[in-house]
């Protein structure tokens, strides 16, 4: 009886060794361990064998039939990942199939490069703030300082809504300064970013409508080099920190002293060359501790606070950073335009 | 401004390079455009004397001359210029030489002959007649300079000046002048500034014998000086005059008026010079113009004056529009003998406006209208008499007349270093500062300094800050973080609540765009809105560049429609597209608009039908959060297709339209596929937005789906079976979801069949069975009730 069952014992595992596929092995599994199986019929006739045989016998058989479980249980996971394997095979994708078009809207690019700067002045404790584009002169001219005869006043230069000159479409983002000054105590730190409007013909480098950026900080002790700090951070933050700056004298009516700020050519770093036109540096604004009498005229003492202000044109900021030689691209809105940021 | 750096030597020494003297001069606040060096495109071009001339055997007009260059062997140059003799001195272009323009000159043959260069006429050297009066323009400029053959004919012309082009801002008056940038120039290199006086020896006539000035508006003419030259020899003026005017952009005309601009340009100090013949009576009225005056100026042109422009006049009538332009009527001629020279202060403002209304905006006038130095009157027209007995261009009359109607007031400020350094944030020295203001003309007597007459900027403290700032240096201001106390940053609610929207634009896919806020009237045509509507109520520019940019917009759809057209003009086959646009409205009784952002949706191609687009509005009116939104036909809004339009409404709120284009509207712009807008109104949405949600507990027990078809008639709306459904079931009902409308076979004439989803869930218990029939049936009586639907 041993004897047998060493044979079956060979036998099983030879065939659960062979077995192809999972049909197989559960014919394997009925064969030897179902209810008329061969290991069943063997271990039936134990009542035949003697006391000292049972026993041993009987591990025998306990050890063969754990084997045989175990046999088909490996055999069957081998088989099992054998056909997945297969099934993967047969999946395989040409995965240099291009993938499905999910179609993002784009932010334009005139308010990417806007976010940008004005996430730059929120971290520096700037509030955003707007004012209206159809504005009054009071705030827009007089109480900038701007005087009688200035040229921007004149009907070449500005549009205007009422013939008594009183109203007419905002030059400047300028007038939100005075807006804020009138309403606010220092501290103040804003930033105010809007559309403003000069009658320029439509061409690659000049729109009637365009965008400024202006920044305002009012508090005792302000600067003129907290000025030139805050301009380079900005300029550090938006161009790289190895972005040279350098502050010129300069003429407003609303700040004094008055400078523009310049930033070193990019292409050639200072040499001069086709797109600094020559110069080495580029003009990117206009900037200035807020002049007295601006102060005074919205009710703050200048002999107790100082402050400064500067306006940026976005358009600039924009063409610059992505290399756009035509502002038109900006208001036309040509898609392939759009979707290029 | 051009400057001559050769006449800035007369004032002050700067040995800088021309790089170096401009970079300098722009960082201490005259900014420098540019700068050249006059003749700089020619090259290898010297005098030459002609010592034979032969006719070229192969030409009937061309000479083969012989010339001496100064070199060791004389050079055959063939030319075909008739005016050139032996013995004389002309421009040779050598072999390899180049002339302005860029012009190569090489050695060649000529129907034969070699020529080794070329001899040059004026123009080729880039020069013109009035330079050199005594050359001819269409031949060899023989010269009659003090020269030999080899002498460079860039020295001998006055061409090796570097001239260097300023930009002067509005407020620096005194810089548009070569004694102003000489100031700013020594101060701006610390070296010694010398401004000569100047002198007139006169003898000739006492000048109040002759003329009289009486001004008559003090305020339009602070002051009017004059002075006369008699036995005047109109002449061309001498080269060193010539080649500084030319170097300044002004060309050289006459002695005369060559001396007027020469003095403009020396002092800032506009002058004007009358042939006293042509004055009445010797006598000369500041007045403005009377009713129905006018006056032929010097350019030809005729102007009727306005009442309140101001003219020098004579007893009979205008001579000058003041500060503007002289008048024919007393031009200086071949004829004149005597002249007045006047040297006048007048008021900028009026000027400009003058200026601006006649059209004639001149040199003079551009200097008046900033407002000029009231004392720089008298020196410039000494000057101008110092010049004239220079030149021997007549004899000086004794005496100046100068009429002082209104003295100016003399400036003081109170030098506070202190507080200087306070604002600049830096520790300049005194010592620095009172170096600065003494050498750009201030006068100080302890603390207090006396502006200059020529510094009508400088008013206060601020501006003295500004001057010794930009001679100290912008950059040695050292940068630093904002000083004062801490203050909290971040956008505004409402743009918060913008770029929420945006974001959930962009993420359905549409793009953003900008366009202008002023359109054409006509655009309101155009997506027909109705006379009588109040989007018809706009703000019109007054001087607006043209029509089609005259009226700030009332709503944002004319901007969508027309970038719709013009990217579908331009082939591209799809767009999808969103605007944060701001639109002008008015409001009663207030001179301001109120200004609105106005959130536009256009789209075309791409499979956009009316139910994606209003599936993106409902999308962003729930990231909007807004309450009780519905939607209902429109029919009136006739931009839109009348079948095709929806009102947006929260509540009773009207939020704005949705839907497709009329066709009308789409031919109005080129549109000729089906194209999709929505307008809402962004002001509303923030307005209404709802309460940030609290967190709702997840359901607990499974929910169940029923579907159920009902037929009705066809006109029933969806939307309101689907509100009977909602009110219907209000206990397990959750959801209400539409998945088909169907009409054809099976189904009436007029009838339709509607098909919708019912999710049904309690929150007490797994909902059984006969719950839900029970809520079913509810929903199904309610219908039949409500609109005679059956269940199909």
């Amino acid at each position: 009886m041993k004897k047998m069952l060493e044979s079956l014992r060979e036998a099983s595992r030879r065939a659960i060794e062979e077995a192809v596929d999972m049909d197989a092995l559960e014919a394997l599994r009925v064969r030897y361990l179902g209810k008329k199986g061969e290991l069943t019929a063997i271990l039936k006739q134990m009542g035949k064998l003697s006391a000292e045989e049972r026993p041993v016998i009987g591990q025998l058989a306990n050890e063969i039939r754990s084997e045989l479980e175990s046999g088909i249980e490996s055999r069957k996971s081998a088989l099992a990942a054998k056909l997945q394997e297969a099934k993967l095979r047969a999946e395989t994708l040409d995965v240099t199939m291009p993938g499905k078009e999910i179609s993002l809207g784009k932010k334009h690019v005139i308010n990417t490069v806007l976010d940008e700067v004005v996430d730059i002045f929120i971290g520096m404790g700037f509030s955003i703030v707007d004012g209206p584009e159809i504005e009054l002169s009071n705030y827009d001219f007089d109480r900038l300082n701007i005087p009688e005869n200035h040229t921007v006043r004149e009907w070449t230069d500005t549009f205007y809504i009422t013939g008594d000159e009183k109203v007419h479409l905002r030059c400047q983002t300028s007038p939100v300064q005075v807006r804020v000054m009138e309403s606010t105590r220092p501290p103040i730190r804003i930033l105010s970013p809007g559309r403003v409007y000069r009658k320029d013909e439509i061409d690659a480098t000049h729109s009637p409508m365009f965008h400024q950026i202006e920044g305002l900080v009012i508090d005792k002790g302000i600067t003129m080099g907290d000025l030139k700090g805050t301009l380079n951070t900005l300029m550090k933050k938006l161009y790289g920190p190895d972005t040279v700056t350098r502050f010129r004298p300069h003429h407003f009516p609303f700040t004094e002293p008055s400078c523009e700020m310049d930033v070193q050519c990019f292409e050639c770093h200072g040499k001069g060359c086709r797109v600094c036109k020559g110069e080495g540096w580029i003009e990117l604004l206009g900037a200035g501790m807020v002049h007295p009498r601006v102060l005074e005229m919205s009710g703050i003492d200048p002999t107790v606070y100082s402050g400064f202000a500067f306006g940026v044109g976005l358009e600039r900021l924009v063409m610059r950073r992505f290399q756009i030689s035509d502002m038109r691209l900006l208001y036309e809105n040509d898609t392939r335009f759009l979707s290029q940021f | 401004m051009k400057l001559s750096r050769e006449w800035l030597g007369e004032y002050t020494t700067i040995g800088a390079p021309d790089k170096e003297y401009c970079d300098a001069m722009t960082m201490s606040g005259s900014k420098v455009e540019g700068w050249e060096v006059t003749g700089s495109g020619i090259e290898r071009v010297v005098v030459g004397r002609v010592v034979s001339m032969e006719r070229h055997t192969n030409s009937d007009h061309m000479w083969v001359c012989r010339i001496d260059v100064g070199g060791e062997r004389e050079l055959q140059i063939v030319t075909g210029a008739q005016n050139v003799s032996a013995g004389d001195l002309v421009p040779v272009a050598l072999d390899g030489s180049t002339l302005p323009g860029g012009k190569e000159i090489h050695t060649g043959k000529l129907r034969g002959e070699l020529s080794e260069g070329m001899l040059c006429s004026l123009g080729e050297l880039g020069l013109e007649q009035r330079d050199f009066p005594y050359a001819i323009e269409d031949g060899i400029f023989v010269l009659e300079e003090d020269c030999v053959p080899g002498d460079d004919i860039r020295a001998v012309c006055g061409l090796n000046d570097s001239v260097v082009e300023f930009e002067i801002t509005n407020n620096r008056p005194d810089c548009l002048s070569v004694r102003g940038l000489a100031r700013e120039s020594a101060c701006t290199f610390r070296t010694p500034l010398t401004l000569a006086e100047p002198t007139v020896r006169g003898g000739h006539g006492d000048i109040h014998e002759k003329l009289s000035v009486e001004i008559k508006d003090a305020e339009l003419c602070p002051r009017y000086t004059a002075r006369m030259v008699k036995n005047i020899k109109i002449a061309p003026s001498p080269k060193w005059m010539r080649r500084r005017l030319r170097a300044s952009g002004v060309r050289p005309i006459n002695n005369i008026v060559d001396i007027t601009n020469y003095v403009m340009l020396e002092y800032g100090q506009p002058m004007h010079a009358f042939d006293y013949a042509c004055l009445h009576n010797g006598k000369i009225i500041v007045r403005r113009a009377g009713e129905g005056e006018s006056l032929r100026t010097l350019d030809g042109n005729d102007h009727a004056l306005a009442p309140g422009m101001l003219v020098i006049a004579d007893p009979e009538g205008p001579v000058a529009l003041a500060g503007v332009m002289g008048g024919a009527n007393s031009e200086i001629t071949d004829e004149t003998t005597t002249i007045v020279f006047e040297s006048a202060n007048f008021l900028g403002h009026s000027i400009r406006k003058t200026a601006i209304a006649l059209g004639m905006r001149t040199d003079a006038s551009g200097r008046f209208e900033k407002g000029l130095d009231p004392l720089g009157t008298v020196p410039a027209v000494d000057r101008a008499c110092e010049l004239v007995e220079l030149l021997g261009a007549g004899e000086v009359l004794d005496g100046t007349i100068d009429v002082l109607a209104k003295a100016p007031e003399t400036t003081f400020i109170e030098l506070d270093e202190g507080r200087i350094n306070a604002l600049l944030g830096t520790d300049m020295p005194r010592e620095f500062m009172t170096d600065t203001l003494t050498a750009l003309g201030f006068e100080l007597n302890g603390n207090t300094l006396t502006v200059p007459s020529w510094r009508g900027d400088c008013t206060m403290l601020a501006d003295i800050a500004e001057e010794c700032a930009r001679f100290w240096g912008y950059d040695k201001i050292e940068a630093t973080d904002i000083r004062g106390a801490a203050t909290q940053g971040g956008y505004s609610e409402k743009t918060l609540f913008m770029q929420k929207l945006g974001t959930a634009c962009r993420a359905m896919g549409y793009t953003e765009v900008m366009t202008y806020s002023f359109v054409s009237p006509s655009s309101l045509d155009r997506i027909k809105v109705p006379a009588g509507s109040p989007l018809r109520d706009n703000y019109r520019i007054l001087n607006p560049l043209g029509e089609d940019t005259s009226v700030m917009r009332t709503t944002a759809l004319p901007s969508m429609l027309g970038v719709l057209s013009t990217n579908l003009n331009r082939r591209n086959m799809e767009a999808r597209l969103y605007e944060m646009a701001t639109v002008y409205r008015k409001q009663p009784g207030k001179a301001l608009a109120d200004e609105r952002t106005a959130l536009t949706l256009g789209a075309y191609g791409g499979g956009t039908d009316f139910f994606a687009l209003k599936g993106a509005v409902e999308t962003l009116l729930r990231a909007a959060r807004t309450p009780d939104v519905r939607f209902t036909a429109d029919t009136e809004t006739a931009a839109f297709h009348p079948g095709r339009c929806a009102a947006v409404w929260s509540g009773d709120t009207r939020l704005g339209t949705l839907g497709q284009i009329h066709p009308d509207v789409c031919a109005a712009y080129g549109l000729d596929g089906a194209t999709y807008c929505a307008e809402l109104d962004g002001v509303l949405l923030h307005d209404l937005e709802g309460a940030e949600p609290a967190y709702t507990p997840l359901p607990r027990f499974p929910a169940i789906t029923r579907d159920i078809a009902v037929v009705c008639d066809a006109a029933v709306p969806v939307g309101e079976l689907t509100d009977c459904i909602r009110k219907a079931e209000r206990n397990v009902l959750r959801g209400v979801k539409l998945f088909d409308v169907y009409t054809g076979a099976g189904i009436p004439e007029g009838k339709k069949s509607v098909a919708f989803s019912l999710t049904l869930r309690s929150d007490d218990g797994t909902l059984t069975d006969d719950h839900a029939e029970e809520a079913v049936r509810a929903v199904l009586d309610a219908l039949r009730e409500s609109f005679g639907a059956v269940i199909r």
